[in-house]
């Protein structure tokens, strides 16, 4: 079980949280200028790296809220947490 | 290939077992091949044989970075069955299964594949639902499939708790009498010697670190930790590191991969007649011909190449497990362990051709691969031969999700990811 270091709480155990899939996923700001390819690759195609992976995580049994997680997929070590709308480190 | 009899095993028993001879050889790689295979699991090697058998391509190639078999083909819970919901999916199950039946004989190596019956238990409206639409949809494509009262999946399992206290109780069951179980390891090894006999070299301990490709963009082999290999076609079969391989000819897969955990319990006299599954509360369980209880958890929430995942994952499949199952609470696990599953976002396979010419590619399985091996292999096989897929495989190309053509299977994969 992963302990997850929340940016509001603090690090607790992974069952408290809810996993949100990749982060840094930006729906286009005018879908309509988006053609198949970008909906595609949108809705479809993710990053599935070995190795260091930005993700999304909700802490649902908390303070409910998402933040963002740098992990290594191979390793597991989370490297860093930080909120939504900061900077990928 | 030294054939396996009553007679053989007699033979050998009067020479003190000194006559048998490696299962296959340990070949150094070739400068070039007519196809190569990447993954030494069950769906590769199977590849190659039909390759070899089926299309008269025998200058085959298996590379293995590890040991072959050593991946989910030796982590999964043999779960065997063919009751998907859509046309296309029934028809890929149960190719499959057409072929497990013969599998043994056409071998001649005991997969051990016993049509034991694979029971889902249903345990809400939702579920009875759900599986009675299964069940019909079956019917009506030829796959065997029932319904069950409680009672009548008792009578099929007795160790089946179906008190109405429980917490989560069992209104009902889909039965498919045709599933069942094989020997994982023997579906690896029985391939690996059937091809090994046609002429295909198995090559163990050979990563692929390289695909090349010429300025047209057709391949031309690849590089491997034991130098490079020339191919003017490849196989991709890796499963989990699928993403991976196809990244080196420069491909983006609509996968991701996340450990699947299984766990075996010490071994006992011969107590459970069939496979059980319960999707709600999760949890599928068989007991192998050794004794042990196959116990299959869920997946981590979470993309991972660990190979291992979370205990709590485990545990929440033993509380179900220990409900459905009274009887076994005080059983003690010997063994927990994961393997890596790619998923694609509609948990339907991908099994085709590429946009790379004579890059052909079999992955996206998920938690339910084993269960197809010989006819994924089949297809696979069919594909790379005659740079065309076979009209079950076809609906299973790379393009549907661009086309919006999506096989979900959400609801039949048992395992909730």
């Amino acid at each position: 079980m992963l302990l997850i270091p929340c940016p509001y709480c603090g690090p607790r155990p992974e069952i408290e949280f809810a996993y949100g899939g990749e982060a840094h996923v930006v729906r286009a700001a005018d879908p309509r200028q988006v053609d198949d390819a970008g909906w595609t690759e949108f809705l479809y195609f993710r990053n599935n790296p070995r190795g260091d992976h930005a993700e999304r995580w909700r802490h649902a049994f908390g303070c409910g809220r998402f933040f963002n997680v740098k992990r290594n997929t191979y390793t597991d070590q989370i490297e860093a947490s930080y909120r939504i709308g900061e900077t990928r480190p | 290939m030294q054939r396996y009899s009553a007679l053989a095993l007699l033979k050998q028993t009067l020479q003190n077992h000194k006559g048998w001879q490696p299962q296959w050889r340990d070949p150094e790689p070739k400068r070039a091949y007519d196809a190569i295979i990447i993954g030494g699991g069950g769906h590769g090697l199977g590849a190659a044989y039909y390759l070899a058998r089926k299309h008269g391509i025998r200058n085959v190639a298996v590379l293995e970075k590890g040991w072959i078999g050593g991946g989910n083909t030796g982590r999964n819970t043999t779960i065997i069955r063919s009751n998907y919901l859509f046309d296309e999916s029934a028809a890929l199950y149960d190719h499959a299964l057409d072929l497990w039946e013969g599998l043994s004989q056409e071998l001649n190596y005991n997969v051990m594949f016993s049509q034991r019956g694979v029971l889902m238990i249903a345990h809400n409206v939702h579920d009875e639902q759900s599986f009675k639409r299964h069940v019909y949809s079956n019917r009506l494509n030829g796959v065997d499939n029932a319904w069950l009262t409680p009672e009548q999946a008792k009578a099929f399992c007795p160790p089946l708790n179906i008190a109405p206290g429980m917490r989560h109780a069992v209104t009902g069951a889909a039965l498919q009498r045709r599933a069942g179980t094989a020997r994982h390891d023997a579906v690896a090894w029985g391939y690996a010697r059937a091809a090994d006999a046609l002429g295909v070299d198995i090559i163990q301990n050979c990563e692929v670190t390289g695909i090349d490709r010429d300025a047209s963009g057709r391949v031309t082999g690849v590089q491997t930790t034991r130098g490079a290999i020339a191919s003017r076609k490849v196989g991709v079969s890796a499963a989990g590191s699928t993403s991976l391989v196809m990244e080196m000819a420069g491909l983006r897969m609509p996968l991701e991969s996340y450990p699947l955990q299984a766990l075996v319990s010490e071994p006992l006299k011969p107590i459970f007649p069939c496979v059980v599954m319960s999707n709600t509360i999760h949890a599928y369980i068989s007991q192998s011909d050794k004794g042990e209880l196959v116990i299959g958890a869920g997946t981590d929430a979470y993309v991972s190449y660990s190979q291992r995942g979370a205990l709590h994952i485990a545990t929440h499949t033993l509380e179900a497990i220990c409900e459905l199952f009274p009887i076994f609470r005080r059983m003690r696990m010997m063994r927990n362990w994961g393997g890596i599953v790619d998923v694609t976002p509609d948990r339907s396979p991908i099994l085709g051709k590429t946009p790379v010419p004579g890059l052909y590619v079999n992955c996206g399985w998920g938690t339910g691969g084993f269960k197809a091996t010989p006819g994924a292999a089949d297809l696979f096989a069919h594909t790379i031969a005659r740079d065309d897929p076979h009209p079950i495989n076809a609906p299973f190309n790379l393009e549907r999700f661009g086309a919006g053509r999506l096989i979900d299977e959400a609801a039949a994969a048992a395992v909730a990811h």
